[in-house]
Parts: structure tokens; C-alpha cells; sequence
């Protein structure tokens, strides 16, 4: 019985997943020990440099995974409630007897040196509540109430994490909308969403006595076109008013709210300001190494801006500037490449779960990587503003690599047991 | 499957085109554009850079004409300027504070991260002040060069100059050159600037984002050591040229001597001249001025693009295509009653003779003979028509090398001028003959040409038939290779029996005691030459004289022009004969070192010119693509009545 099992679990582990798993942690590995390089000191298996670390945390990882994918999967959904809770209460512990790193209050310190990080851990507890209300209620978020409930299991953890503050890993909560799009979410949501990011952006690049005319015509039309159907009307004219509003508050915001760091930041990527020694030198750098790699790269441990310092933050968030440098327009691609094929393969084993729980889950894996991989490149070849966060699997740290894995582990632990119930 | 199955797929293609979104931009900066490539190296590398040594120039017998004296530029690396007593530092290399400020901030606006010229062409003696000192001023240093040193002080056109690159020459050098270069502007070290120069050497060194030195990139591997530049021999004989130089002292004119055998440059005088050391160092920019204001344009080039009529020193070579054209023989006499009509136009001669042959006719500079010599050769019946006629005697005289460039290694080399039978037809209208051209005969009239084409003149008449491109180096680098063009024989298409009878002419004319030049004759050497005395509208005649000695085997060609000194006996031919006595004995003989002196203390300048704006050259701007300006006081006109 105990074979018959053990063999049908290792034939019903996607290992296409584990082996883009193992890939990208691979890649991540190459390039760490390229970024801190140092021709003295080159002994791979230095455990007291940071890609000897990268190395211990890459194997109890694997070791982490794989002791999920042993445990039962139904604790998964029992307990998610419960691993949701531990994560809030870390996170509000954080904020009391959290260590401030980086202008942020995102660590806890443990005995042993260990460091805890619990914004990344509330990735997965946050996932596996909204797979389980979804799974449990089956809601199709066509009611108030449904959506409310849902925007409070999200809202909670993102609330906490701006108030460390760190908007970078709160931005990555809105990856939920897209398995909440998938359940049934009007896709007015995500529209709506779409174009605030636009309104946002305009309100940057074209003064405001031009956009509310610009507004005032668009709904006009629209109240023209729809001058029949009474109820569309109404929201057409609610939607041109709260758009309009919407621009001040974001003025307001901007001026009154954000940080001068995050304004600027914000500047820089508009195109507004360029201060390629002040704020954004980091992205000037990190463009040129990842430009100065052409097409195929200046090879490994060749590239003179890693090798020389320019980039700051190499190892962790900008990791991408050494595969770009060092691995050229190829190993870009081939990165990217990875990563997409990894989207679309949970998409799909998700699509072939017969609970609700494991398909929303699956979801919700994809989105948040899928978050994080475009901040995180986008960020470093400059179409986004500067958001520190890390890049999955790849980005030197513990805490975010296991935090992932463990967020990809119990989705494939879901997925071997698809025949299963829940 | 529910209605809801359907939003994988946008959730799917959103995945795909955020995909391809990043790799598009991915592409542009990677691929597509090659400026962030060009930031990381400039992120990293600094390049420093050792300066070749410029070729040095001998002359003929390897005495050094050029040489290299060491100076120092005084470099800056704005960042890494601490504070420290400026004022010690203006004290030492002679600036204000101003001064200071305005070097500095020039350095910082080229670059913060890179060193910068502060003050160019500190002397020895400044270096030396400065050197002790140094290592109080954190982020200065010292880098040598070298600057020209001509110990001889002449030639100075020959020469031309040395000068910091523009922002032009730095573009055209497709990135060899860079701001604060030096670069051949005129003359020789314009010409042969390529091997002179040398190659610059360099050394990569790599830096990291802290600006602290990292080592030399790739193991060395992109370093170079500086080559000097290539010695040039040039075939100048410098003691010729000095006493050219002297001797056209406070006159206005040009000496060309070639050694007809190789078309190799002897002399290459042009006066006024200045000193080419004034071209150097930190004055540079004003001696210039100075010397470009100073009067009768000592900028010009005059052996090379000076425009003269040949006159009577013409012709020889009109006599030669006679004979070859069988419309004379060396026999041939005309009558000549002290004056030839043409038409009812007089062309004057200086004496009466009656019956003239060739070898008289020449001695004399009989302007009858000449001008018979050329209605025979206008009025010849294998011609069908006059313009036939002039066209063929014109292709003759263009083969002599008059109307185009002889190829000389100078830049802005100038062409003479000789009119076709279209541009007569154009001034003169349809109808217009030999009579019309007669001048043509004596030399003057639409034809000018160059002091260095009437030399080549001499050395075809020399070698009897042909002539090498005249050069002025004959050497260059270690193998001492002549360009190949140097070494070819352009034939005039005259038979050499045919020179002969024009050489015993110009024998007779040094020689005999009815030549015209009999006063400077070379006691046992037999010279042979031609003077002439050519009008010209802006004041007295020009002086000329154009020889070759000896007679036989002939060594060294010649042709000297006194501008406005009257009679081509007067100072031409006794300069040209003092020149060719010196180099051919290396010594003066008899009461001649006297006469020679005095001739040194001749004062022959032109009046002073009517100041007209039109007259005046444009300021020769070698860096222009246009041809200098030419001495306009020189033009010819047509003869007189």
C-alpha cells in the first residue's frame, strides 16, 4: 500500500513545474555568485559569502518543498485560516518589534542570526484564505457582499505591510484580483483598475485643464451613445465624476502622502527627471550593465559592471542587471522564457483541479510571481518605477526563496492530489 | 466547464504580452542601441595616454632640421581636487585667479571623472618649480610631450607648422584624434603628418564604482606603447637654403633649385619668411596674427603656388617645339630691326641685331626671334584652322608641366595658368590668331606659372628630354622609401638632339660676352641660363633667372624670382648663380663672396601697395579646403605697347 502510494505520488508531482523550479533557482544561484565575485576569494562553497548562503538556502528549500509535498493535502485548506492568522500576527508583531532595514519595518530577528521577513510569508497565508472562502462559498462576486468579503482578507495584510511601510511588497496584494477575476469578478474591476494606472500616469504628463476637458468629452460621448438605456447612464456619469475627482486625489496624494523618495522615483520613471547620480542611479546602472550586455552577453563573471560595483543592490532586487550584462539579449530571453512557461503551466494545472480551493490557489501562486517578476525586470530595464522587491527564485535571500517555494510546493502538493478530495 | 473557463485565456495572454513587453524593451537596450554599451566602458575604463615623439627631418646630408624638445601640460582630475593654496599654484605656472577659475571649470565641464589639459606647454624650468611642489596639489600631474624645435630657423614655409587639433580634425580623424592633439597644419608637417605623427600609445585601466583603480583591463591586452613618428629625410640642402634665404633678404621673391637627375628639391626659398620656431609653443596663436598682418604676405608659399610670368625665360621651350616641330632648324635666322610687328601691334626688343639665329637669339633674349619662332609655329599649313594650330602648341607646352600641378609632397600645390583656344575665343571673340596671342611668345600674356614649374623647366632642359616630379622629401622612415611616384620619367616628347642648339643658347647667354646674364657666370663651371625680365601692373619688373649647371651631367637646376627688381640680370641671375656655385663647389670664389654679401644688403621691396580690402588674402586657414590665396601683386598682364 505504502509503495503503491509512494509511486503514485512521485507520478502525480508535476515535475515539469520542479524542473523550471530548480532551473530558475540554478540561474539565481550562477548570477549571485557572479554579482559579489571577487577573484581572491572564489571558492564556491564558502558558506560565509552570500551566494554560499544563496547554496544553503536553495537546498533546505528543496528540502522544505519537498517535506510539503509529503504532508497531507487537505491540512492545507483545514489549516488556512489558522496559517492566515500567524502570518497577521507576525506581521502586526513586525510593526511593534520589527528591525528597520532600508527605511523599512519588515524583519523580525530571530535567535541564530535567522531574520524573518513576514510580508512574504503573508503571500501564501493571504492565498490560501481567499482559495479557501472561495472554495468554501463558491461566491461569484456578483453581490456587494461577496466582493467586501474578499477585498478584507486582501486589504488586511496590504494594509499592514504600507504602514511598515514597504508599498513594494503591499503592491503585490493586487495580484489578487486575478483569480478573483477568474471567479467571476467583473472584468469592469480589472478595466477600472487599468484605468486608474492611466489616469494616474496622465495626471503626471498632461496638465489638468487639459484631462478634465479630455474626461468631460469621453463620458459625453458616451451619455450620447447610451441616451436611451437610463440605468447605463447613470454609472456613466457617476464613473466621469469620481474619474475627475479621481485626478485631484491623486495630486493630493502625491503631494501629501508619498514619501520625496517614492515622488521622485516616480518622477524618474515618467521621464520627468533625470538625475542619473541621485535617484535614479540605481536604474541608470542597472540599464547600462543590462544594455552593455548586447546580444549575447559579456559572459560569465565578464561583466565589468558587476564585477566593478555599479550596480547597487546586484545580488537582491536587481539581479536581473547581472543576467542581462553577463548572459546577453539570450539569456534575457530565456529567462523571461522560463518564467513564462512557468505562468502558463500552473494556469493550466490549475484549470485541471477539480476543487475550486486548488484551482484558486493555483491562481494565486501565478499572479503573485507573475507581480514580482514584472516589477522586479521592469523595474530594472525602466519601465517602472523603482519597487524594491525581489525576484522570485532568483534574488539572493532566504526568506523570499522559501516563501516561494513553499508558496509553489503546496500548489503542487494540491495538484499530485487533484483526484482527491478536499 | 462554466462561461468562466474563457478568462484563462486572458489571463494567459496578459502573462504573454507583459512577456513580450519586457523583452521589446529588453531588446531596445540590448540590441537595438548601443549607448548603454558605450556608458559601461566609459563607467569603467580611464584611458591614459603616452605621447609618440614626432618624426625628426634631415636634410640632404642628414643634418637635423626638426627636432623634439620635451614640455609639460599640467593635467587636472576635477573630482579628485582637494582643497590647496591656488595661489601658489597661479604663482608657479604664471596665471591669475581668474585665470584659474577658468581653466578649472573648463575641465570640470569636459568631464569630472577624467584628466583634463590645465595649462598646456610648460616650459622646463616651470616644471621643474612645479614638481617640487606637486604633491600638495591632490588631483594635478604632469604629462610630457613634445613640441618642434627648428635649430636652424629657416625654411618656415617649407616647414609649415604644427597645431592642436579643431573640433573638424577630430571628426575627420574617425576617432584617432582627440581634444588637445597635435596636428601637421601646413607644409611638410601637414603633408606627411601621417608618418610623423607616430602612434599614441595607451593604457587601460579599470576603475570601480568607487573610482579606485582596479588594475589594467584584459591582462594589458588593448595597451599600447607610443611609436614615435617616422624621420624623414628631406632633400633640402640646408646651407643652400640659408643662403637663399639671406640672399633674398628684404626682397620679395622665390628660389627653386631642383637636381634634375631626381626631381629631388634643393632650396625652397620664399621670401619674406619667418621663423618656424615662432610656430610653436604658447604664443603660437599670436606670432601667427603677427605674422600673417606683417606686409607682403610671408604665409604665402610663393616657390609652389606664386603665379609669374615666365617671360623671356619661356623661351627655350618655345624654341624646342619649333625644332620639333621641323618649322625651324637650329640655323634659322630672322631679321631682327629692334622691334616685331604684329599687326600693327610693336613687340619691342632691347637691341637691334639685324639677322638672328637661335644660339644668338637666346643669349640676347631676342623678343624678334621669339616672336618669329611663334608665328612659324601658329601659321604652320598642317593645321586646318588657328585654333588647331594653338591647340596643338599648347598640349606641347602643357607637357613642360605649365597649367597643372607638378605633384609636389606640399599641400595646395598651385596649377599656372595657360589659357585654351576656347577661353581666347571667349575674350577675344571668334576671330583673333597668333598676333592677337603674341605675348604668349615672350613668356607673358595668359600664361603663368609657378617659380617650381619654371625650375622643372630647367631640369627637363637639363636631362635633355624629361623630368621626375619634383619632391621635397626623399626619405621616409627607416627604409628611407620615396613615394613611387618619385621615381618615374615624365618625357616631354622632344627629341634630345633637339636640346643642343637651346642649351648652347643658354650657355652663350651666362657666358658670352653678349649674353645677358654674362655678369654672373661661374668661374669653370659652365652655367647655362635664361633670364627674364617680366612685366607685371603693379609696379617694376620682376627679376628672373632660370638655369641649370654643369652643361654637362647637369647637378642641380634652377630659377630664381626678384619681385619688382627690374632686369632678370640685375639680382635673378646673379643670386642663382651664387646658389649654384655654393652647392655645386661648396664655396664661393674669387671677389664673388663679396658681391655675394652685398646682394644680402640689397633692400627690394615693392611700394608699398594702395591698401585695397580686395587685394588682401584670406587669412590661410590650412584646416579650409581651399587653396591659399595667391600673390595677387604678381599677376600677369599683357605686354605693353
Amino acid at each position: 500500500m505504502s509503495t503503491q502510494q509512494g509511486s503514485r505520488f512521485f507520478f502525480n508531482v508535476d515535475w515539469i513545474t520542479i524542473l523550471l523550479y530548480v532551473a530558475l533557482c540554478a540561474i539565481g544561484f550562477i548570477n549571485i555568485y557572479a554579482s559579489i565575485y571577487n577573484p581572491e576569494t572564489s571558492d564556491i562553497f564558502n558558506f560565509s559569502s552570500n551566494y554560499g548562503k544563496q547554496l544553503i538556502y536553495i537546498i533546505t528549500g528543496l528540502l522544505l518543498g519537498f517535506s510539503i509535498l509529503l504532508l497531507d493535502a487537505k491540512f492545507f485548506s483545514v489549516f488556512s485560516p489558522i496559517v492566515y492568522g500567524i502570518t497577521m500576527l507576525l506581521l502586526m508583531a513586525v510593526l511593534v518589534f520589527g528591525r528597520n532595514v532600508g527605511g523599512n519595518q519588515a524583519w523580525i530577528s530571530l535567535p541564530g542570526g535567522f531574520r524573518l521577513q513576514p510580508s512574504e510569508m503573508a503571500k501564501f497565508g493571504t492565498a490560501l484564505l481567499v482559495a479557501r472562502y472561495i472554495g468554501n462559498f463558491n461566491p461569484k462576486f456578483r453581490d456587494i457582499k461577496s466582493i467586501f468579503f474578499a477585498a478584507l482578507i486582501i486589504g488586511f495584510p496590504l494594509l499592514l505591510i504600507m504602514l511598515q511601510p514597504d508599498t513594494g511588497s503591499a503592491l503585490v496584494f493586487l495580484a489578487f484580483m486575478f483569480p478573483l477575476y477568474r471567479e467571476g469578478l467583473s472584468g469592469y474591476f480589472l478595466l477600472i483598475f487599468l484605468g486608474m494606472i492611466v489616469l494616474f500616469i496622465a495626471d503626471f504628463l498632461v496638465p489638468i485643464q487639459v484631462l478634465i476637458p479630455i474626461i468631460l468629452v469621453a463620458g459625453g460621448i458616451f451619455v450620447y451613445q447610451n441616451r436611451r438605456k437610463q440605468k447605463r447612464l447613470f454609472s456613466i456619469i457617476i464613473t466621469t465624476i469620481v474619474a475627475i475627482a479621481y485626478l485631484f486625489m491623486v495630486k493630493l496624494a502625491y503631494e501629501k502622502v508619498l514619501e520625496p523618495h517614492q515622488r521622485i522615483r516616480i518622477e524618474i520613471m515618467l521621464g520627468l527627471k533625470t538625475d542619473p547620480r541621485g535617484a535614479g542611479y540605481n536604474v541608470n546602472q542597472s540599464k547600462i550593465a543590462i544594455g552593455s550586455g548586447q546580444l549575447t552577453g559579456r559572459g560569465f563573471l565578464e561583466g565589468t559592471q558587476t564585477k566593478y560595483g555599479y550596480v547597487p543592490e546586484q545580488s537582491t532586487d536587481f539581479i536581473f542587471s547581472t543576467i542581462g550584462e553577463e548572459w546577453g539579449f539570450m539569456g534575457c530571453t530565456v529567462v523571461i522564457g522560463i518564467y513564462t512557461f512557468l505562468l502558463l503551466r500552473i494556469i493550466n494545472l490549475a484549470e485541471r483541479q477539480r476543487s475550486s480551493f486548488s484551482r484558486v490557489y493555483g491562481y494565486c501562486v501565478a499572479s503573485i510571481i507573475f507581480f514580482h517578476v514584472f516589477i522586479n525586470i521592469g523595474m530594472t530595464i525602466g519601465i517602472i518605477p523603482v519597487i524594491g522587491i525581489p525576484l522570485p527564485f532568483i534574488s539572493y535571500g532566504g526568506s523570499s526563496l522559501w516563501s516561494f517555494t513553499v508558496l509553489l510546493f503546496i500548489f503542487l502538493k494540491l495538484d499530485s492530489n487533484r483526484m482527491g478530495f478536499i | 466547464m462554466d462561461n468562466l473557463f474563457n478568462r484563462k485565456y486572458i489571463i494567459q495572454g496578459l502573462f504573454i504580452v507583459v512577456a513580450l513587453i519586457l523583452i521589446g524593451q529588453l531588446f531596445y537596450i540590448q540590441v537595438a542601441s548601443d549607448r548603454y554599451f558605450l556608458s559601461a566602458n566609459s563607467n569603467v575604463l580611464r584611458k591614459k595616454y603616452t605621447f609618440p615623439a614626432r618624426g625628426v627631418i634631415l636634410d640632404r646630408n642628414n643634418r637635423v632640421l626638426v627636432q623634439n624638445e620635451p614640455v609639460y601640460d599640467l593635467m587636472v582630475t576635477p573630482n579628485l581636487v582637494k582643497p590647496f593654496d591656488t595661489l601658489e599654484l597661479c604663482r608657479i605656472i604664471g596665471i591669475d585667479m581668474k585665470g584659474f577659475y577658468k581653466r578649472f571649470n573648463k575641465a570640470r565641464n569636459q568631464s569630472r571623472y577624467q584628466r583634463t589639459v590645465f595649462e598646456k606647454q610648460l616650459s622646463v624650468q616651470t616644471y621643474a618649480a612645479l614638481q617640487e611642489r606637486l604633491s600638495r596639489f591632490i588631483g594635478f600631474e604632469t604629462q610630457n610631450r613634445t613640441v618642434r624645435h627648428y635649430p636652424d630657423s629657416v625654411a618656415g614655409q617649407f616647414f609649415g607648422y604644427v597645431k592642436e587639433v579643431t573640433e573638424k580634425d577630430i571628426e575627420d580623424s574617425q576617432g584617432y584624434y582627440r581634444p588637445g592633439d597635435y596636428i601637421g597644419k601646413a607644409g611638410i608637417e601637414r603633408e606627411y603628418n601621417e608618418a610623423l605623427r607616430g602612434e599614441r600609445g595607451v593604457e587601460n585601466t579599470i576603475y570601480n564604482a568607487k573610482n579606485v583603480p582596479q588594475g589594467s583591463y584584459l591582462e594589458g591586452k588593448f595597451d599600447t606603447l607610443a611609436i614615435s613618428g617616422e624621420a624623414l629625410v628631406s632633400s633640402l640642402d640646408i646651407e643652400m637654403q640659408k643662403l637663399g634665404e639671406q640672399l633674398l633678404k628684404n626682397k620679395v621673391g622665390s628660389i627653386v633649385a631642383i637636381e634634375p637627375s631626381t626631381g629631388e628639391v634643393l632650396a625652397f626659398v620664399s621670401s619674406p619668411t619667418y621663423d618656424p620656431n615662432l610656430m610653436v609653443g604658447r604664443q603660437q596663436g599670436n606670432n601667427y596674427m603677427d605674422i600673417f598682418r606683417s606686409p607682403n604676405r610671408p604665409l604665402t608659399v610663393r616657390p609652389m603656388s606664386g603665379y609669374y610670368s615666365p617671360g623671356s625665360s619661356f623661351k627655350p621651350v618655345d624654341d624646342l617645339i619649333a625644332l620639333q616641330e621641323g618649322v625651324i632648324d637650329p640655323n634659322t635666322t630672322f631679321n631682327c630691326p629692334g622691334v616685331y610687328w604684329a599687326g600693327n601691334h610693336p613687340v619691342k626688343c632691347e637691341h637691334v641685331d639685324g639677322p638672328i639665329s637661335m644660339r644668338r637669339g637666346l643669349a640676347r633674349s631676342c623678343n624678334t626671334y621669339a616672336c618669329y619662332v611663334f608665328q612659324k609655329l601658329m601659321t604652320q599649313g598642317k593645321f586646318k584652322s588657328k585654333t588647331a594650330a594653338y591647340d596643338s602648341w599648347e598640349a606641347k607646352v602643357r607637357k613642360f608641366g605649365i597649367g597643372s600641378t607638378l605633384g609636389l609632397d606640399m599641400p595646395f600645390e598651385r596649377k599656372g595658368r595657360l589659357f585654351t583656344s576656347a577661353e581666347y575665343t571667349k575674350r577675344f571673340g571668334k576671330y583673333w590668331g597668333y598676333t592677337t596671342v603674341i605675348s604668349l611668345a615672350i613668356g607673358q600674356g595668359e600664361m603663368s606659372a609657378t617659380p617650381l614649374q619654371m625650375a622643372n623647366i630647367m631640369a627637363i632642359i637639363a636631362n635633355r628630354g624629361y623630368y621626375i616630379k619634383p619632391h621635397l622629401i626623399k626619405g621616409i622612415g627607416d627604409k628611407k622609401e620615396v613615394k613611387k611616384e618619385y621615381l618615374v620619367k615624365n618625357s616631354v616628347d622632344i627629341d634630345a638632339a633637339h636640346f643642343e642648339p637651346v642649351i648652347d643658347g643658354m650657355q652663350d647667354a651666362v657666358n658670352s660676352p653678349h649674353g645677358t646674364a654674362r655678369e654672373s657666370a661661374i668661374p669653370n663651371i659652365l652655367f647655362c641660363g635664361k633670364t627674364g625680365t617680366v612685366q607685371n601692373p603693379h609696379g617694376k619688373n620682376h627679376s628672373v633667372f632660370i638655369g641649370f649647371a654643369p652643361r654637362d651631367n647637369p647637378k642641380i637646376a634652377i630659377a630664381v624670382i626678384v619681385e619688382n627688381a627690374g632686369f632678370g640680370s640685375s639680382y635673378a641671375a646673379p643670386i642663382a648663380s651664387y646658389l649654384t656655385e655654393k652647392y655645386l663647389t661648396g664655396k664661393l670664389s674669387g671677389n664673388r663672396p663679396e658681391r655675394a654679401e652685398w646682394m644680402k644688403k640689397q633692400v627690394v621691396l615693392p611700394e608699398e601697395p594702395k591698401p585695397k580690402v580686395k587685394l588682401l588674402p584670406k587669412p590661410i586657414d590650412s584646416t579650409s579646403k581651399g587653396n591659399p590665396a595667391p600673390t595677387t601683386a604678381t599677376k600677369p598682364i599683357q605686354v605693353t605697347k
